[in-house]
């Protein structure tokens, strides 16, 4: 399997010749990364051309804290490495956008994979909308939207579908407080539901850490 | 004269065929779907942005209780996934135990599914013959792990312990009398690999039960027959997989396509259906536990036969045993460094996808070189499957519409994540 991902990817690279690709094999994995302006066209093709019959799962990623630690332990001093928890204290801005939507594939025909990465540079972000390609992509778009606020072009019934009716935000997103924004409670003397803001304290019980492990540079 | 209109139905989120909390709008001319607009996050638990707030090995729990009955397959995939960015293997008895736990892990599921399914479309007594069984494999769940349900017993770098030598005993109670309590007993007094072995002899002549039941029964054949017919080439749009994409005649099977641990030395068929209704998913479904029943009996004898680890032995994944934590001062570092921190995964993108009793279950993991994942998919086989449920009822009887949740095996806990 793993040595036939280097045909697919010369395959690949010319096919999509006039367009911008980046491609890359890790972990015995393909994923092509390609702006969203390309996305149609290049889902057709994989569809059509190289067999790509199932869409697996499609999913939108925020990279807005990618490769930033909460601690920051570069740097000891006489008294060792400072202790308090600061999120993002060594901010380094994600060189690209924000988000991206990450399609996985599969051929059954030729028994391979691929990933596909489309980087959303738009605010809103928008993409256009693959279930012509893949009836599948219906829910995953909708899922997609819901959590992350991606809009699909084209997609025929873009509702919210795993957070509750007229929930507001989109609480994937890495600004979103994990304990979210409202609560809910019962009130006796109103004899409904109410919601509130949350009264929980937001906290970090394990500091994120990155560490420059030597044994996986490679 | 009345004008005529179309009647909305809510179907659930709290009826018993739901199969948990599907909400299923339902738009009727007079018996039959026009159309189903299933609502679902009712039990959506932010699973994947929870994993993101904390250390690899702390998620492990969480995957147990995504699709609560086959809890073992969903850890298998996630700690596959950190294995994999990790580049570690486990030894290859983890390996046998973890393919012999996830065949057990698909005949609970099927027997769960088997029994709720027939319950729906009117047959009580599948269901109690079903969780006579379900109790024994609960049984072996409890004696690897100490839970019966959410086991957390795949760790990255193998499985948390070795198979135990011996049973949990039933004892005397107000419930149970001294007769009892040794019948119960009886296939309970050595190793646990001795229980499972008892247990596949017995199970084929139980599954011959559950076929003389329904196989030919003619209420259970109207029922599935030529109902939520869906074709090979609608099936791949529609990105089924497992038990629903073979019932519509592909062979597809990931343990023998893209076979991930020791699933290519064992011997095993895959079953595949004809017409890609109810009916015929049924069929595969059985098939599987036969062949599942085959499996484990191959990994008990070779697991008989070859003692050794079951861990990696890498302190800065797995934690070092409690004796030589206590002797050895680097050890109780390692140890108080994965208890506290956790382990740092280096930087990159992995997706790792089993074959789950419900179909393709598949974690999606992105590491920018943290102690915490920086983003977790979860592919959940049930999803895909429920988004095609407005195009599988179209058309047929609302009664069918029950049949269909039975067929696609839809549990909430996965599909709402």
């Amino acid at each position: 399997m793993a040595g036939s991902l280097e045909t697919l990817l010369t395959q690949l690279q010319e096919r999509f010749s006039d367009i911008a690709l980046e491609a890359n094999i890790a972990h015995r994995e393909l994923t092509i990364t390609i702006s969203a302006a390309h996305v149609l066209h290049v889902c057709e093709a994989l569809r059509h051309r190289f067999n790509f019959s199932q869409l697996i799962d499609l999913c939108g990623v925020d990279y807005s804290q990618y490769g930033q630690a909460d601690w920051e332990t570069t740097q000891a001093s006489s008294t060792g490495f400072t202790r308090g928890v600061s999120p993002g204290i060594c901010k380094e801005q994600h060189e690209k956008s924000r988000f991206a939507v990450v399609y996985h594939l599969l051929s059954i025909e030729n028994n391979q994979r691929i990933r596909v990465r489309a980087w959303l540079e738009r605010d809103p972000p928008r993409i256009d909308s693959v279930i012509s390609v893949w009836n599948v992509a219906n829910w995953y778009e909708r899922e997609a939207f819901d959590l992350y606020g991606i809009l699909f072009e084209g997609h025929p019934d873009l509702r919210r579908i795993l957070t509750d009716y007229g929930f507001i935000g989109h609480p994937f997103r890495k600004d979103f407080p994990l304990s979210g924004q409202v609560e809910m409670r019962y009130d006796p003397e109103k004899k409904r539901v109410v919601y509130e803001p949350v009264s929980i304290e937001p906290r970090v019980l394990v500091p994120k850490v990155i560490r420059h492990d030597n044994r996986y540079t490679d | 004269m009345p004008e005529i209109r179309n009647y909305t139905l809510n179907f659930g989120p709290q009826h018993p065929a739901a199969h948990g909390v599907l909400r299923l709008v339902l738009e009727l001319d007079g018996e039959v779907i026009e159309r189903a607009d299933p609502h679902i996050g009712l039990l959506h638990r932010a699973t994947e942005k929870l994993a993101e707030t904390k250390p690899f090995n702390q998620s492990v729990p969480y995957m147990d209780r995504l699709d609560y009955v086959s809890m073992m397959c969903n850890e298998h995939a996630y700690v596959m996934a950190i294995e994999r960015l990790l580049k570690i293997e486990p030894p290859i008895r983890a390996q046998y135990i973890r393919v012999m736990f996830d065949e057990i892990t698909r005949i609970l599921n099927h027997l769960l599914w088997i029994g709720a399914h027939a319950l729906d479309i009117g047959a009580m007594t599948v269901f109690l013959y079903a969780f006579r069984e379900r109790e024994d494999l609960m049984d072996c769940y409890e004696a690897v792990s100490g839970a019966r349900l959410h086991a957390a017993y795949y760790r990255p770098g193998g499985v948390y312990r070795d198979l135990p030598d011996r049973m949990p005993q039933y004892q005397e109670s107000q419930w149970h009398n001294k007769k009892d309590v040794e019948r119960f007993n009886r296939n309970r007094q050595s190793s646990l690999l001795d229980f499972i072995e008892d247990f596949t002899k017995r199970f084929p002549s139980y599954v011959d039960e559950y076929e003389t039941l329904l196989t030919d029964n003619r209420i259970w054949k109207q029922r599935t027959v030529n109902v939520g017919v869906v074709s090979p080439e609608r099936a791949l749009q529609l990105g089924f997989s497992g038990p629903m994409i073979r019932g519509s005649g592909i062979e597809w099977d990931l343990r023998k396509k893209q076979p991930y641990e020791v699933y290519d030395k064992v011997d095993f068929d895959i079953p595949v259906g004809v017409n890609g209704d109810c009916y015929d998913r049924y069929l595969v479904r059985i098939e599987e536990m036969r062949q599942s029943n085959c499996i484990i009996k191959q990994c008990v004898d070779w697991l008989r036969a070859n003692p050794g680890t079951v861990m990696i032995d890498d302190y800065k994944v797995a934690p070092p045993p409690r004796e030589v934590m206590k002797s050895d001062m680097e050890a109780l570092i390692h140890h108080f460094k994965l208890f506290s921190e956790g382990y740092c995964v280096p930087e990159g993108e992995v997706y790792a996808a089993v074959e789950h009793p419900k179909g393709e279950f598949g974690i999606y993991l992105i590491s920018d070189g943290a102690n915490k994942p920086y983003r977790l998919k979860i592919r959940a086989p049930g999803f895909a499957h429920l988004s095609a449920m407005d195009e599988m009822t179209r058309g047929h009887m609302i009664a069918d519409v029950v049949a269909i949740i039975g067929t696609q095996d839809i549990v909430f806990g996965e599909v709402d994540r």
